[in-house]
Protein backbone atom coordinates (compact mmCIF):
# COMPACT_ATOMS: atom_id res chain seq x y z
CA UNK A 1 0.00 0.00 0.00
CA UNK A 2 1.12 3.73 -0.87
CA UNK A 3 -0.26 6.90 0.11
CA UNK A 4 0.65 10.04 -2.77
CA UNK A 5 0.86 13.10 0.01
CA UNK A 6 0.26 16.29 -2.36
CA UNK A 7 3.48 18.44 -1.47
CA UNK A 8 3.12 21.85 -3.62
CA UNK A 9 3.22 23.49 -0.15
CA UNK A 10 1.83 23.10 3.21
CA UNK A 11 1.88 20.70 6.32
CA UNK A 12 2.49 17.74 4.56
CA UNK A 13 5.40 16.43 6.41
CA UNK A 14 3.21 16.00 9.66
CA UNK A 15 0.98 14.07 7.58
CA UNK A 16 4.14 11.64 6.98
CA UNK A 17 5.15 11.78 10.38
CA UNK A 18 1.50 9.78 11.04
CA UNK A 19 1.80 7.61 8.45
CA UNK A 20 5.41 6.39 9.16
CA UNK A 21 4.19 5.86 12.97
CA UNK A 22 1.00 3.91 10.83
CA UNK A 23 4.11 1.91 9.30
CA UNK A 24 2.55 3.00 5.94
CA UNK A 25 4.45 3.74 2.98
CA UNK A 26 3.87 6.74 1.04
CA UNK A 27 5.66 9.51 -1.71
CA UNK A 28 5.47 13.45 -1.92
CA UNK A 29 3.75 14.65 -5.11
CA UNK A 30 5.55 17.92 -5.87
CA UNK A 31 5.53 17.70 -9.76
CA UNK A 32 3.52 15.77 -12.61
CA UNK A 33 6.18 13.13 -12.95
CA UNK A 34 5.25 11.78 -9.59
CA UNK A 35 1.73 11.15 -10.70
CA UNK A 36 3.09 8.18 -12.79
CA UNK A 37 3.03 5.37 -10.42
CA UNK A 38 -0.04 3.62 -8.70
CA UNK A 39 -1.09 4.97 -5.76
CA UNK A 40 -3.94 3.73 -2.98
CA UNK A 41 -4.96 6.41 -1.48
CA UNK A 42 -4.25 10.24 -1.58
CA UNK A 43 -3.87 12.88 1.44
CA UNK A 44 -4.26 16.93 0.70
CA UNK A 45 -2.62 18.39 3.55
CA UNK A 46 -3.06 21.85 5.26
CA UNK A 47 -1.42 24.91 3.88
CA UNK A 48 -2.83 27.74 1.72
CA UNK A 49 -5.46 26.42 -0.67
CA UNK A 50 -4.89 29.33 -2.91
CA UNK A 51 -1.23 28.34 -2.97
CA UNK A 52 -1.48 24.98 -3.72
CA UNK A 53 -4.80 25.21 -6.09
CA UNK A 54 -2.86 27.23 -8.24
CA UNK A 55 0.56 25.20 -8.28
CA UNK A 56 -1.89 22.03 -8.92
CA UNK A 57 -2.63 23.30 -11.87
CA UNK A 58 0.28 25.06 -13.39
CA UNK A 59 2.46 22.59 -12.33
CA UNK A 60 -0.04 20.14 -14.65
CA UNK A 61 -1.35 17.78 -12.11
CA UNK A 62 -4.86 18.87 -11.42
CA UNK A 63 -6.58 16.78 -14.07
CA UNK A 64 -4.62 13.41 -13.08
CA UNK A 65 -5.58 14.03 -8.95
CA UNK A 66 -9.07 14.80 -10.52
CA UNK A 67 -9.50 11.66 -12.17
CA UNK A 68 -8.43 9.85 -9.15
CA UNK A 69 -10.56 11.30 -7.21
CA UNK A 70 -13.42 10.67 -9.79
CA UNK A 71 -12.56 6.97 -9.98
CA UNK A 72 -13.05 6.46 -5.87
CA UNK A 73 -9.63 7.01 -4.58
CA UNK A 74 -9.45 7.35 -0.96
CA UNK A 75 -8.93 10.59 0.16
CA UNK A 76 -7.82 12.27 3.14
CA UNK A 77 -8.23 16.41 2.71
CA UNK A 78 -7.42 18.20 5.64
CA UNK A 79 -8.53 22.53 6.16
CA UNK A 80 -6.75 23.54 2.63
CA UNK A 81 -7.72 20.47 1.82
CA UNK A 82 -11.29 20.87 2.33
CA UNK A 83 -11.22 23.52 0.18
CA UNK A 84 -10.11 21.84 -2.61
CA UNK A 85 -12.57 19.87 -2.46
CA UNK A 86 -15.55 21.81 -2.25
CA UNK A 87 -18.37 22.10 -4.88
CA UNK A 88 -18.46 25.94 -3.83
CA UNK A 89 -17.30 28.22 -2.01
CA UNK A 90 -19.15 30.60 0.00
CA UNK A 91 -16.73 33.59 0.12
CA UNK A 92 -14.61 33.02 -2.99
CA UNK A 93 -15.27 32.45 -7.08
CA UNK A 94 -12.17 30.11 -6.91
CA UNK A 95 -13.07 26.43 -7.80
CA UNK A 96 -10.89 23.20 -7.80
CA UNK A 97 -12.20 19.96 -7.61
CA UNK A 98 -15.67 20.32 -6.81
CA UNK A 99 -15.40 16.59 -6.05
CA UNK A 100 -18.01 16.87 -2.86
CA UNK A 101 -21.17 18.12 -2.76
CA UNK A 102 -20.89 21.11 0.05
CA UNK A 103 -20.30 25.20 0.70
CA UNK A 104 -17.57 25.58 2.87
CA UNK A 105 -16.46 28.83 4.31
CA UNK A 106 -13.20 29.74 3.78
CA UNK A 107 -10.89 31.52 7.09
CA UNK A 108 -14.69 30.95 8.61
CA UNK A 109 -13.22 31.73 11.98
CA UNK A 110 -11.41 34.89 11.63
CA UNK A 111 -7.72 36.04 11.29
CA UNK A 112 -5.25 33.92 13.41
CA UNK A 113 -6.58 35.51 16.85
CA UNK A 114 -9.99 32.68 15.63
CA UNK A 115 -7.59 30.08 15.21
CA UNK A 116 -8.64 27.16 18.40
CA UNK A 117 -7.80 23.83 19.61
CA UNK A 118 -11.07 21.44 21.17
CA UNK A 119 -12.35 18.15 21.11
CA UNK A 120 -15.26 16.72 19.88
CA UNK A 121 -17.05 13.48 17.98
CA UNK A 122 -15.66 12.00 14.85
CA UNK A 123 -18.26 10.17 13.18
CA UNK A 124 -18.54 6.76 15.56
CA UNK A 125 -14.73 6.98 16.55
CA UNK A 126 -15.41 8.83 19.91
CA UNK A 127 -14.26 12.12 20.80
CA UNK A 128 -10.78 13.18 19.41
CA UNK A 129 -8.55 16.43 19.77
CA UNK A 130 -8.90 19.15 17.07
CA UNK A 131 -6.74 21.98 15.93
CA UNK A 132 -7.88 24.37 13.89
CA UNK A 133 -5.73 27.08 12.40
CA UNK A 134 -7.75 30.07 10.30
CA UNK A 135 -9.74 27.31 9.59
CA UNK A 136 -13.20 26.78 6.82
CA UNK A 137 -16.03 25.42 7.75
CA UNK A 138 -19.00 23.68 6.04
CA UNK A 139 -21.61 25.81 5.65
CA UNK A 140 -23.98 23.63 4.11
CA UNK A 141 -23.70 19.83 2.11
CA UNK A 142 -25.86 18.00 0.33
CA UNK A 143 -27.98 14.86 2.07
CA UNK A 144 -25.75 12.05 0.80
CA UNK A 145 -22.50 13.77 2.56
CA UNK A 146 -22.17 12.29 5.89
CA UNK A 147 -21.45 14.63 8.82
CA UNK A 148 -18.90 13.33 10.48
CA UNK A 149 -18.18 16.26 12.97
CA UNK A 150 -19.77 19.84 13.88
CA UNK A 151 -18.42 21.92 16.11
CA UNK A 152 -20.30 24.95 17.91
CA UNK A 153 -22.92 24.06 15.52
CA UNK A 154 -21.14 24.39 12.40
CA UNK A 155 -19.82 21.51 10.18
CA UNK A 156 -16.04 20.57 10.43
CA UNK A 157 -15.93 16.88 8.90
CA UNK A 158 -17.76 15.33 6.31
CA UNK A 159 -17.41 12.23 4.56
CA UNK A 160 -18.57 11.52 0.66
CA UNK A 161 -18.12 8.33 -0.88
CA UNK A 162 -14.49 7.88 -0.23
CA UNK A 163 -13.45 11.24 0.61
CA UNK A 164 -13.12 12.75 3.92
CA UNK A 165 -12.68 16.21 3.92
CA UNK A 166 -11.80 18.20 8.02
CA UNK A 167 -11.49 21.68 8.49
CA UNK A 168 -9.63 20.90 11.30
CA UNK A 169 -5.85 19.20 11.27
CA UNK A 170 -5.18 15.47 12.89
CA UNK A 171 -2.07 15.92 11.67
CA UNK A 172 -1.33 18.12 14.05
CA UNK A 173 -2.43 15.96 17.22
CA UNK A 174 -0.90 12.93 18.48
CA UNK A 175 -4.10 11.48 17.80
CA UNK A 176 -4.14 8.55 15.15
CA UNK A 177 -7.69 8.17 15.16
CA UNK A 178 -8.64 9.96 11.28
CA UNK A 179 -5.70 8.47 9.79
CA UNK A 180 -6.44 4.85 11.27
CA UNK A 181 -9.88 5.60 9.40
CA UNK A 182 -8.58 6.79 6.15
CA UNK A 183 -6.21 3.59 5.61
CA UNK A 184 -8.94 1.60 6.78
CA UNK A 185 -11.37 2.78 3.63
CA UNK A 186 -7.90 1.07 1.38
CA UNK B 1 -0.43 33.56 26.40
CA UNK B 2 -1.51 30.37 27.15
CA UNK B 3 0.60 27.56 25.82
CA UNK B 4 -2.19 26.75 23.77
CA UNK B 5 -2.19 29.78 22.05
CA UNK B 6 1.57 29.26 21.73
CA UNK B 7 1.06 25.98 19.99
CA UNK B 8 -1.71 27.73 17.75
CA UNK B 9 0.67 30.08 16.87
CA UNK B 10 3.57 27.80 15.96
CA UNK B 11 0.81 25.57 14.06
CA UNK B 12 0.13 28.60 11.56
CA UNK B 13 3.64 28.80 10.26
CA UNK B 14 3.78 25.45 10.46
CA UNK B 15 0.97 25.59 7.60
CA UNK B 16 3.35 28.72 5.63
CA UNK B 17 5.84 26.29 4.89
CA UNK B 18 7.22 25.35 1.48
CA UNK B 19 5.67 28.96 0.69
CA UNK B 20 6.71 32.51 -0.33
CA UNK B 21 6.21 35.58 1.64
CA UNK B 22 6.21 38.50 -0.06
CA UNK B 23 6.28 42.01 0.88
CA UNK B 24 4.15 44.48 -0.58
CA UNK B 25 3.56 48.31 0.20
CA UNK B 26 0.12 48.79 -1.72
CA UNK B 27 -3.49 46.23 -1.95
CA UNK B 28 -2.48 46.24 -6.15
CA UNK B 29 0.41 44.68 -4.89
CA UNK B 30 -0.71 41.93 -2.16
CA UNK B 31 -3.36 41.07 -4.86
CA UNK B 32 -0.31 40.45 -7.62
CA UNK B 33 1.39 38.76 -4.62
CA UNK B 34 -1.41 36.72 -4.14
CA UNK B 35 -2.18 35.47 -7.57
CA UNK B 36 1.65 34.73 -8.00
CA UNK B 37 0.91 32.13 -5.13
CA UNK B 38 1.99 33.68 -1.85
CA UNK B 39 1.15 31.86 1.37
CA UNK B 40 1.17 35.57 2.79
CA UNK B 41 2.32 38.66 2.61
CA UNK B 42 4.45 40.97 4.84
CA UNK B 43 2.73 44.76 4.68
CA UNK B 44 4.84 47.75 5.14
CA UNK B 45 4.91 51.22 3.46
CA UNK B 46 8.70 50.67 2.10
CA UNK B 47 10.12 48.06 0.76
CA UNK B 48 13.89 47.11 2.96
CA UNK B 49 15.81 48.35 -0.49
CA UNK B 50 13.74 51.82 -0.22
CA UNK B 51 14.05 51.92 3.47
CA UNK B 52 18.18 51.43 3.17
CA UNK B 53 17.96 53.93 0.24
CA UNK B 54 16.14 56.53 2.37
CA UNK B 55 17.91 56.42 5.88
CA UNK B 56 16.35 58.35 8.90
CA UNK B 57 14.56 56.85 11.02
CA UNK B 58 11.92 53.71 9.88
CA UNK B 59 8.64 52.41 11.95
CA UNK B 60 5.43 50.42 11.73
CA UNK B 61 3.65 50.95 9.15
CA UNK B 62 0.15 53.18 8.88
CA UNK B 63 -2.49 50.62 10.07
CA UNK B 64 -4.83 52.16 7.78
CA UNK B 65 -2.59 50.87 5.36
CA UNK B 66 -2.24 47.53 6.60
CA UNK B 67 -5.88 47.07 6.88
CA UNK B 68 -6.27 48.23 3.31
CA UNK B 69 -4.17 44.68 2.59
CA UNK B 70 -5.99 43.15 4.99
CA UNK B 71 -9.18 43.48 2.99
CA UNK B 72 -7.18 42.89 -0.52
CA UNK B 73 -6.16 39.45 0.00
CA UNK B 74 -7.30 36.11 1.54
CA UNK B 75 -4.29 34.69 2.88
CA UNK B 76 -2.00 35.64 6.17
CA UNK B 77 -1.10 39.32 6.63
CA UNK B 78 1.79 39.91 8.65
CA UNK B 79 3.26 43.74 9.81
CA UNK B 80 6.94 44.82 10.88
CA UNK B 81 6.78 46.19 14.21
CA UNK B 82 10.36 47.67 15.48
CA UNK B 83 13.03 45.68 18.17
CA UNK B 84 11.73 46.29 21.48
CA UNK B 85 8.08 48.52 20.67
CA UNK B 86 5.81 46.73 22.40
CA UNK B 87 3.20 49.56 21.67
CA UNK B 88 3.53 48.93 18.20
CA UNK B 89 2.82 45.20 18.49
CA UNK B 90 -0.02 46.28 20.61
CA UNK B 91 -1.19 47.97 17.94
CA UNK B 92 -0.52 45.58 15.27
CA UNK B 93 -2.62 43.00 17.67
CA UNK B 94 -5.45 45.55 17.88
CA UNK B 95 -6.24 45.25 14.03
CA UNK B 96 -5.65 41.60 14.06
CA UNK B 97 -2.48 40.67 11.90
CA UNK B 98 -1.65 37.36 11.48
CA UNK B 99 2.20 37.49 12.31
CA UNK B 100 4.17 40.24 13.85
CA UNK B 101 7.50 40.48 12.28
CA UNK B 102 9.73 41.79 15.50
CA UNK B 103 12.32 43.50 12.84
CA UNK B 104 15.59 44.71 12.41
CA UNK B 105 14.78 45.89 9.03
CA UNK B 106 13.02 48.91 10.77
CA UNK B 107 15.02 51.28 13.44
CA UNK B 108 15.19 49.53 16.96
CA UNK B 109 13.00 51.20 19.28
CA UNK B 110 15.28 49.15 22.34
CA UNK B 111 18.85 48.30 22.51
CA UNK B 112 18.55 45.60 25.30
CA UNK B 113 15.36 44.46 25.10
CA UNK B 114 13.22 42.41 22.71
CA UNK B 115 9.57 42.76 22.96
CA UNK B 116 8.26 39.92 25.73
CA UNK B 117 6.41 38.13 23.07
CA UNK B 118 4.55 35.99 25.39
CA UNK B 119 2.16 38.75 26.31
CA UNK B 120 0.19 38.81 22.96
CA UNK B 121 -2.23 36.71 21.32
CA UNK B 122 -0.83 37.01 17.57
CA UNK B 123 2.23 35.04 16.87
CA UNK B 124 5.49 36.83 16.31
CA UNK B 125 8.59 35.97 13.81
CA UNK B 126 12.17 37.10 14.56
CA UNK B 127 14.96 36.74 12.85
CA UNK B 128 18.62 35.29 13.99
CA UNK B 129 22.08 34.83 12.77
CA UNK B 130 22.60 31.86 14.60
CA UNK B 131 21.40 29.10 17.16
CA UNK B 132 21.54 31.15 20.67
CA UNK B 133 19.57 34.28 18.83
CA UNK B 134 17.10 31.84 17.55
CA UNK B 135 16.55 30.19 20.86
CA UNK B 136 16.94 33.38 22.91
CA UNK B 137 13.65 34.95 20.15
CA UNK B 138 12.03 31.51 21.13
CA UNK B 139 12.44 31.96 24.78
CA UNK B 140 10.30 35.54 24.79
CA UNK B 141 7.70 33.63 22.31
CA UNK B 142 8.43 33.77 18.80
CA UNK B 143 6.26 31.04 17.50
CA UNK B 144 8.66 31.45 14.33
CA UNK B 145 12.28 32.30 13.01
CA UNK B 146 14.01 33.29 10.11
CA UNK B 147 17.78 34.05 8.59
CA UNK B 148 18.82 37.61 9.52
CA UNK B 149 20.04 37.69 6.26
CA UNK B 150 20.86 41.80 4.95
CA UNK B 151 17.33 43.23 3.66
CA UNK B 152 17.49 45.09 0.61
CA UNK B 153 20.70 44.66 -0.81
CA UNK B 154 19.91 41.40 -2.98
CA UNK B 155 22.79 39.61 -1.55
CA UNK B 156 22.39 36.28 -0.29
CA UNK B 157 25.37 35.81 1.74
CA UNK B 158 24.28 36.16 4.84
CA UNK B 159 21.62 34.39 4.49
CA UNK B 160 23.19 31.69 3.75
CA UNK B 161 25.94 32.17 6.50
CA UNK B 162 23.04 32.26 8.89
CA UNK B 163 21.39 29.12 7.80
CA UNK B 164 25.21 27.51 7.32
CA UNK B 165 25.58 28.65 11.14
CA UNK B 166 22.54 27.68 12.47
CA UNK B 167 22.79 24.15 11.03
CA UNK B 168 26.02 23.19 12.72
CA UNK B 169 25.30 24.21 15.70
CA UNK B 170 22.22 22.12 15.97
CA UNK B 171 24.78 19.48 14.51
CA UNK B 172 26.97 19.95 17.35
CA UNK B 173 24.11 20.06 20.35
CA UNK B 174 22.81 16.97 18.72
CA UNK B 175 26.11 15.57 19.16
CA UNK B 176 27.01 16.49 22.75
CA UNK B 177 26.74 14.07 25.94
CA UNK B 178 23.60 14.90 27.86
CA UNK B 179 26.30 16.33 30.78
CA UNK B 180 27.60 18.72 28.46
CA UNK B 181 24.37 20.65 27.55
CA UNK B 182 24.42 22.54 31.15
CA UNK B 183 27.97 24.27 29.89
CA UNK B 184 26.11 24.55 26.16
CA UNK B 185 22.96 26.67 27.36
CA UNK B 186 26.01 28.68 29.02
CA UNK B 187 27.29 29.11 25.74
CA UNK B 188 24.47 29.78 23.84
CA UNK B 189 22.93 31.90 26.65
CA UNK B 190 19.74 30.49 26.24
CA UNK B 191 17.75 27.92 29.05
CA UNK B 192 18.65 24.47 29.22
CA UNK B 193 15.11 23.46 28.44
CA UNK B 194 15.17 24.79 25.02
CA UNK B 195 18.88 23.39 24.46
CA UNK B 196 17.68 19.82 25.80
CA UNK B 197 15.00 20.33 23.04
CA UNK B 198 17.46 20.86 20.57
CA UNK B 199 20.03 17.99 21.26
CA UNK B 200 16.98 15.60 21.56
CA UNK B 201 14.79 16.52 17.91
CA UNK B 202 18.02 18.10 15.71
CA UNK B 203 15.94 20.64 14.97
CA UNK B 204 14.95 24.34 16.52
CA UNK B 205 11.31 23.98 17.98
CA UNK B 206 9.35 26.19 15.89
CA UNK B 207 9.46 26.96 12.20
CA UNK B 208 12.57 28.58 10.84
CA UNK B 209 12.82 30.47 6.81
CA UNK B 210 14.81 32.20 4.96
CA UNK B 211 14.92 35.64 4.78
CA UNK B 212 17.15 38.40 3.47
CA UNK B 213 18.53 39.15 -0.08
CA UNK B 214 16.53 36.37 -2.23
CA UNK B 215 16.26 37.87 -5.66
CA UNK B 216 15.91 34.45 -7.86
CA UNK B 217 14.56 31.20 -8.10
CA UNK B 218 17.96 29.98 -7.31
CA UNK B 219 18.40 32.31 -4.40
CA UNK B 220 15.20 30.25 -3.17
CA UNK B 221 16.25 26.52 -3.83
CA UNK B 222 19.71 27.38 -2.48
CA UNK B 223 18.40 27.98 0.93
CA UNK B 224 15.72 25.50 0.75
CA UNK B 225 17.97 23.03 0.01
CA UNK B 226 20.35 24.15 3.14
CA UNK B 227 17.27 23.42 5.24
CA UNK B 228 15.13 26.35 5.11
CA UNK B 229 11.64 25.44 5.53
CA UNK B 230 10.09 28.26 3.23
CA UNK B 231 11.52 31.58 2.09
CA UNK B 232 10.32 35.66 2.88
CA UNK B 233 11.11 37.38 -0.52
CA UNK B 234 11.44 41.32 0.34
CA UNK B 235 12.77 43.79 -2.13
CA UNK B 236 13.68 40.86 -4.86
CA UNK B 237 10.05 41.12 -6.52
CA UNK B 238 8.72 44.45 -6.77
CA UNK B 239 12.19 45.83 -7.28
CA UNK B 240 12.70 43.98 -10.28
CA UNK B 241 11.57 43.90 -13.76
CA UNK B 242 8.70 41.90 -13.97
CA UNK B 243 7.32 41.21 -10.43
CA UNK B 244 4.32 39.00 -11.25
CA UNK B 245 6.52 36.48 -13.53
CA UNK B 246 9.80 36.75 -11.09
CA UNK B 247 7.20 35.90 -8.35
CA UNK B 248 5.39 33.06 -10.12
CA UNK B 249 8.72 31.44 -10.86
CA UNK B 250 9.92 31.43 -6.96
CA UNK B 251 7.01 30.34 -5.99
CA UNK B 252 7.66 27.18 -8.11
CA UNK B 253 11.25 26.91 -7.06
CA UNK B 254 10.45 26.44 -4.15
CA UNK B 255 8.20 23.72 -4.26
CA UNK B 256 10.60 21.92 -6.73
CA UNK B 257 13.95 23.15 -5.38
CA UNK B 258 15.72 20.23 -5.97
CA UNK B 259 14.56 19.52 -9.53
CA UNK B 260 17.55 21.58 -11.59
CA UNK B 261 15.79 21.08 -14.90
CA UNK B 262 12.59 22.77 -13.72
CA UNK B 263 14.90 25.42 -11.63
CA UNK B 264 16.72 25.81 -15.54
CA UNK B 265 13.15 26.86 -17.13
CA UNK B 266 11.73 28.81 -14.60
CA UNK B 267 15.15 31.18 -14.23
CA UNK B 268 14.67 31.97 -18.08
CA UNK B 269 13.13 35.68 -19.05
CA UNK B 270 12.59 37.18 -15.40
CA UNK B 271 13.80 40.22 -16.62
CA UNK B 272 16.11 42.82 -14.99
CA UNK B 273 16.42 41.53 -11.11
CA UNK B 274 16.99 43.69 -8.53
CA UNK B 275 20.19 45.91 -8.50
CA UNK B 276 22.10 44.28 -5.56
CA UNK B 277 24.34 45.78 -3.14
CA UNK B 278 27.20 43.89 -1.81
CA UNK B 279 27.82 43.09 1.65
CA UNK B 280 31.57 45.31 1.58
CA UNK B 281 29.65 48.00 0.19
CA UNK B 282 26.93 48.92 2.64
CA UNK B 283 27.37 51.27 5.67
CA UNK B 284 24.28 50.24 7.68
CA UNK B 285 24.56 45.92 8.37
CA UNK B 286 21.05 45.38 9.92
CA UNK B 287 21.57 41.79 11.10
CA UNK B 288 23.34 43.44 14.09
CA UNK B 289 20.25 44.95 15.71
CA UNK B 290 19.13 43.23 18.15
CA UNK B 291 21.02 40.23 19.03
Amino acid sequence: MAIGIVAVQGAFLEHEKILDRLGIEYAELRQKSDLDREYDGLILPGGESTVQGKLLKELDMFDTLRGWIAADMPVLATCAGMILLAEKLSNDDKEYFRSIPMTVRRNAYGRQVGSFHTAAAFGDKGVIPMTFIRAPFVESAAPEAEILSVVDGNIVGVRYKNQIALAFHPELDDDLTVHQAFIGMI
Amino acid sequence: MTNERYELNKNLAQMLKGGVIMDVTTPEQAKIAEAAGACAVMALERIPADIRAAGGVSRMSDPKMIRGIQEAVSIPVMAKCRIGHFAEAQILEAIEIDYIDESEVLSPADDVYHIDKTKFKVPFVCGAKDLGEALRRINEGAAMIRTKGEPGTGDIVQAVRHMRMMNSQIAKLTALREDELFNAAKELQVPYDLVQYVHEKGRLPVVNFAAGGVATPADAALMMQLGAEGVFVGSGIFKSGNPEKRANAIVKAVTNYKDAAMLAALSEDLGEAMVGINESEIQLLMAERGK
